[in-house]
């Protein structure tokens, strides 16, 4: 079994198949990217596999395990972290505050624990602390950490939902378009960050993203969607070659 | 400005973050041990329903200001917390063991009502919290075996193992004080710590909040559990201190009042909801003044300045009966929410920080400082 794997999964809204019978599976340490043009899908899959929507048909597999009917706040728990295309935030919240959600999912405190706030808890925070600094390291955060989200820019908002992403040490990170929004220097780092993310986290990646150079630099595979149905998988030479792509951006 | 260097996890822990606070937080406290020694009684009666307001307040300030969950239902959960007092006590139940099961009772209460609010958002949540504050008064009112009904229930003299604790003594005084620091410290323990956390997530953006790993319905009901037993160790204490409660003490009026607190305190600090108390509480006084002495100050005015006697009489009327118009509570409750939303979002204790940076940055200052920044689009795809 592979490291995670997308079953012929279908998700239907009323007459309209949003994702139509769509299979592919990832390997560990992989960086898999889903193109394709507006409204073919991209999004619908990974809320699908963060378990946001209930698929009509198809399932899940991550790590050999059936995930497919998973409630959505145990997906963090086993290992899947994702951003959000139009960042999703807690926007009065300081960044700090935002990366220590992000170890949510590693919480073992209890609330009667927590309200009277014993040294237990304590020598929990730290320990998220800990791990939250390391990730601030990584992503060149150090300036936000008092900051309220919502008054920094939209550059570094993007990288702060990463970096939420990371704090809960998944083992597969589910990007909903990195550089949409970023400017070209911006988008060299997010290329730069999702490889380190993958050689030196260790980190499987999955995403969704338009900028082709981007894709081009950073994947190992790239699937091509249109209208819900897979139109080619392979390098990402291989997929910009096939014809079906060509015609599904171009017209043919 | 004090700048301060950081060296250790800890002080970001921390609750007081550096010496200035010790200080300023101590001597706020001295001050208020030494009150009612200092002030007369009315002032210290007066005191005592900042108080019990202000518990509410940190109470409502969970459940709102930090979870995001509005309710209209507070003024229920005190009463459920007052009338258990008033019939515990009836049966000879002692203190130590009917404020801390008012409590309980109230926050299973409270979970009860944040069952069904898992799947409202919004306004209809404060419509769900409405209903539920009716079903309560109308319960109380007809279960009459227990409440005793529209007749109300007298509530004898706080007693602890023995000791009494008149309404009007310092001893009570101290005892709500005692309450409102403790519920402080557990609003702002559980803040630094996960379930605070998760429940801010959860005011501003469920969707993030659920992929991070919180289950919004465990963490939902228990802000309403907590709030709704912060609620109920009010309740007891304002039923010692009415020394008699009736159903229609607890009405819609009550709530509205509850949610003014944070309202105009700041809804996202605990400061908000001692500073929005101390505010509600000295509107009642204030109405008073407008009924009584406003007009005849008006008129002394009016005929000092050469106005015929019985015109400055006429006039003194006027104003007297607007002042006592009925409803005019309401209006005026209205008229503030209103200008406070529009004007200062942040309340009372937004203002304070404004006026607090300015003198810290003294030159400095600059205008725009807390201009509010149009906020990104949000996805309302995943709702």
């Amino acid at each position: 079994m592979s490291f995670f794997t997308v079953d012929s999964i279908s998700l239907q809204f009323g007459g309209l198949k949003a994702v139509d019978s769509v299979s592919f599976s990832v390997a560990k340490g992989e960086i898999f990217t889903i193109i394709g043009p507006n409204g073919a899908g991209k999004t619908s899959i990974f809320n699908l596999i963060s378990r946001l929507y209930n698929p009509t048909s198809g399932k899940l597999f991550f790590e050999g395990r059936d995930i497919t009917e998973v409630p959505p706040h145990q997906i963090a728990k086993l290992g899947i972290a994702r951003t959000f295309q139009n960042i999703e935030l807690f926007e009065n919240a300081t960044m700090l505050a935002n990366l220590l959600v992000g170890r949510h999912c590693h919480a073992t405190t209890q609330l009667w624990q927590e309200m009277l706030f014993l040294p237990s808890v304590r020598r929990a925070e730290k320990e998220h602390r800990h791990k939250v600094e390391e990730v601030i390291e990584f992503l060149d955060l150090q300036a936000y950490r008092e900051k309220l989200i919502a008054g920094l820019p939209y550059g570094v908002r993007k990288v702060i939902e990463v970096a939420r992403a990371l704090c809960s040490e998944p083992k597969l990170i589910l990007l909903d378009e990195p550089s949409s929004g970023l400017n070209v220097e911006e988008t060299d780092d997010m290329s730069f960050w999702i490889r380190d993310i993958r050689s030196e986290l260790g980190i499987t990646v999955l995403m969704v993203e338009h900028d082709m150079s981007l894709v081009n630099r950073v994947s190992d595979r790239v699937l091509a969607l249109n209208y819900g149905k897979v139109l080619a998988t392979g390098t990402p030479a291989e997929v910009q070659a096939h014809p079906d792509v060509i015609a599904a951006y171009l017209g043919a | 400005m004090r700048f301060i260097f950081k060296t250790d996890y800890d002080q970001d822990i921390r609750i007081l973050k550096h010496s200035g606070y010790w200080w300023s937080y101590g001597i706020l406290l001295a001050v208020l041990a030494a009150l009612p020694f200092v002030v007369g009684s009315y002032l210290q009666s007066q005191v005592v329903f900042v108080l019990i307001y202000a518990i509410v307040g940190v109470a409502l300030m969970i459940l709102t200001g930090f979870t995001g969950q509005a309710s209209l239902g507070h003024a229920a959960f005190l009463a459920i917390g007052a009338y258990t007092a008033a019939y515990l006590q009836k049966l000879g139940v002692p203190f130590i063991v009917y404020f801390p099961a008012a409590a309980i009772l109230t926050g299973i209460v409270g979970a009860m009502v944040g069952f069904p609010a898992l799947r409202l958002t919004g306004i209809y949540l404060v419509i769900a919290t409405i209903a539920f504050a009716f079903i309560v008064e109308e319960i109380l009112a007809r279960w009459e075996s227990v409440t005793h009904g529209n007749e109300g229930m007298r509530v004898r003299t706080l007693d602890i193992v023995g000791i009494p604790l008149p309404r009007d003594g310092e001893a009570f005084y101290f005892l709500c004080l005692f309450t409102l620091v403790g519920c402080i410290l557990l609003a702002l323990n559980l803040l630094r710590s996960p379930t605070g956390r998760a429940f801010i997530a959860i005011r501003d953006s469920e969707t993030a909040g659920k992929s991070m790993g919180i289950d919004l319905a465990a963490y939902k009901v228990k802000s309403f559990a907590i709030s709704a037993a912060i609620t109920g160790l009010a309740g007891v204490l304002f039923a010692h201190k009415m020394t008699f409660i009736s159903p229609e003490m607890f009405t819609l009026l009550l709530s509205i009042e509850f949610i003014m607190v944070i309202i105009i305190g700041g809804a996202f600090g605990v400061h908000g909801a001692v500073f929005g108390a101390i505010f509600i509480v000295m509107v009642d006084p204030f109405l008073t003044a407008l009924k009584d002495d406003v007009p005849v100050l008006a008129a002394g005015i009016a005929s000092s300045l050469g106005m015929a006697s019985d015109a400055a009489g006429k006039l003194r009327d006027t104003m007297s009966s607007i002042g006592s118009a009925a409803g005019l509570k309401g209006a005026i409750y209205g008229l503030i929410i209103m200008m406070f939303i529009l004007f200062e979002p942040y309340g009372l204790y937004g203002r304070w920080l404004k006026v607090k940076l300015f003198f810290q940055l003294f030159p400095l200052y600059k205008k725009a400082t807390f201009k509010r920044q149009k906020t990104y689009v949000k996805s309302e795809r995943n709702r």
